[in-house]
């Protein structure tokens, strides 16, 4: 994905309104005549995609009787928020949510400053190694994830940070994603700027930081939003790190309800649903970077 | 070495080195610090803890007993089968799928371009877990399942879904109801990259063909098909370690049964490492699984590559 790495994020620079991904340059609504035919397929195709989560925020606004009933309703005749506030009584989701967000910031804000530092290091400095580095960072991703879960979690217990929200924010923090996104953006900058910082006699570290940093906000924000969604959405090693009812994320705890409410489902929904929610308004919100992200990164998901 | 570096004392040569290259290091200096500990520490343990009987009170070499004992295990054997099914036909479909749909979003007006990416792209920015417990939901094995119901409208009596083990197609109900989830799910990524590449394809391409009097089909076949070969490969290769590794929808919809029925590699790993703490049996599955990942990407990328020119 190297060869066509450099484009979009010049296209953030310039904040670009347009769609992220280009079609066809020239030719606007009147010139030209759209084939239309492709809805045919395109609009089931879409209807598809977005069901299940309609059909979870359905179920989890329908009262628990009515979700049990043939035929299905489509529609919830009279819709309810019985589901959420029974849940909200009986789980500790609101304790969920707060973990979800303290882990989420943390490890959005490891991968910003560090990422950010590795990036700017392996796009401006020299120092002897620094291929060899890169390419075991990039290269690392070729190991896949389970394959380090048992000595990882043997480590994290022996510096006793099970069931404690570290045991979780810590091992996240190294990132190819970010310091690849980071470095191609920040090679993309002019180096001109940074030099007159030095001559200034601005140190190392400002140069990074007062110069460096505010200029790639871009790029800082496609990894900031990516780590924020991947953490929060992430299952398998806070199911491993965290057993603790009240320490757990929401992706974990939401996926106890279904052994503890087999015979609510509204309720289960409902927990899916806070859960997400919040990452479908960031999505609206954000939708350029996250296109971004996927294109330069294209690692995610 | 030159001779002026030779008249200078050591710790000159060391400052020299260190203004040269310090402030390169402190910079990459925490991100390898995390990888070190978190990745390529473990990684190296990991491989020692294949050749060990991890206990408590210490651990015992034991050669390849681990591997020995995990490759006749019909658990194993299970869970690779189940994984390979899995894998085969939802990295097929899902690179499929995601090159027709970015073809026939492509062409459209840049508002119903950005709304189709969007809408395929969203219910991938929530958890696999929510989106897995949607799907059990819609597999339920009541009348009231909304699958159930579909195939009540054409008649057909209602399935078990996800909590069939009976033999199917070569596998279970079970497992192909967790494939026909998976490959409902839209590959949001893989549409993502294609319409990046679709857009570095010149229009002149098509033009010329058209001038020729290609059709539609022609256009795909022998321009965009080729013209995408390596966004194809690179999909095929991310897809395919999705799919191997796949746990989520395991863990949620089915807890690898009923039975072994939908036990997967990842899954099957998870187990014997956090359930019945044999780390020395998970880390050689893992190794074993490693290999398989490994020279399956080497095979694609065999089979996918080649130069392609504009």
């Amino acid at each position: 994905m190297a060869g066509s790495a450099d484009r979009p994020l010049d296209q953030v620079v310039k904040g670009a309104v347009a769609p992220a991904v280009d079609g066809p340059r020239g030719g606007g609504w009147r010139r030209r005549r759209y084939d239309l035919r492709a809805l045919i397929v395109l609009i089931p195709v879409a209807i598809i995609a977005l069901f299940p989560l309609y059909w979870m925020i359905t179920t989890a606004l329908t009262p628990s009787e009515a979700a049990i009933q043939v035929p299905p309703t489509l529609i919830p005749n009279e819709p309810t928020l019985d589901n959420f506030v029974r849940l909200f009584e009986q789980a500790p989701v609101v304790l969920w949510a707060m973990n979800s967000l303290i882990i989420a910031v943390a490890i959005m804000i490891g991968h910003v400053i560090f990422d950010s530092m590795a990036g700017y290091a392996f796009a401006k400095k020299r120092f002897r190694g620094k291929n060899l580095l890169f390419v075991l960072i990039v290269g690392s991703l070729m190991i896949p994830v389970h394959v380090t879960l048992v000595p990882r979690f043997i480590l994290v217990s022996e510096i006793g940070l099970v069931n404690n929200p570290l045991g979780v924010i810590l091992p996240s923090i190294a990132d190819v994603f970010g310091i690849f996104l980071m470095r191609q953006f920040i090679s993309s900058l002019p180096s001109e700027l940074e030099d007159a910082a030095r001559v200034d006699g601005a140190s190392e570290w400002q140069v990074f930081w007062r110069i460096v940093m505010p200029l790639s906000r871009p790029a800082v924000a496609t990894v900031a939003i990516f780590s924020f969604v991947g953490a929060w959405n992430a299952f398998l090693w806070p199911l491993i790190v965290l057993s603790r009812r009240e320490l757990l994320t929401l992706p974990v705890g939401v996926a106890t309800l279904q052994q503890e409410f087999t015979q609510n489902i509204g309720m289960v929904m409902a927990g899916a649903a806070v859960g997400a929610i919040p990452m479908i308004i960031l999505f609206l919100l954000f939708q350029r970077y996250f296109l971004e992200g996927v294109r330069v990164g294209g690692i995610k998901g | 070495m030159t001779t002026t570096n030779m008249t200078n004392p050591p710790e000159g040569r060391i400052r020299r080195f260190w203004r040269q290259n310090g402030a390169g290091y402190l910079f990459v200096a925490p991100s390898l610090f995390f990888f070190g500990v978190f990745i390529f520490f473990p990684l190296a343990w990991s491989f020692l803890l294949s050749f060990q009987d991890f206990g408590f009170r210490g651990s015992e070499w034991i050669g390849l007993d681990n591997y020995i004992s995990v490759l006749a295990n019909p658990i194993f054997h299970q869970s690779v089968f189940n994984t390979v099914i899995y894998s085969v036909f939802t990295v097929g479909v899902w690179v499929l799928v995601a090159m027709v749909l970015a073809t026939l979003i492509h062409p459209l007006p840049g508002r119903v371009r950005t709304f189709f990416r969007a809408a395929y792209y969203l219910p991938a920015v929530t958890s696999a877990v929510f989106i897995a417990l949607v799907w059990k939901w819609m597999l339920n094995a009541n009348p009231w399942g909304v699958f159930n119901y579909l195939l009540s409208l054409v008649g057909v009596e209602s399935l078990g879904w996800v909590s069939d083990p009976s033999p199917f197609l070569g596998s279970s109900v079970a497992l192909w109801s967790v494939i026909l989830s998976s490959v409902l799910t839209i590959p949001a990524v893989g549409v993502v990259l294609y319409s990046a590449a679709l857009a570095n394809i010149p229009r002149e391409l098509y033009e010329a063909a058209e001038s020729e009097g290609a059709g539609a089909w022609q256009k795909f076949r022998f321009i965009t098909v080729p013209l995408l070969k390596p966004v194809t490969l690179y999909v095929a290769i991310i897809y395919t370690i999705a799919a191997f590794e796949v746990f989520e929808r395991v863990y949620v919809m089915t807890g690898g049964g009923p039975g072994y029925a939908t036990h997967t590699i990842v899954y099957l790993i998870w187990r014997t490492a956090f359930r019945f703490t044999d780390y020395g049996a998970a880390s050689a599955q893992a190794f074993l699984l490693f290999i398989v990942i490994a020279t399956i990407s080497v095979i694609q990328f065999r089979a996918l590559r080649g130069e392609v020119e504009y």
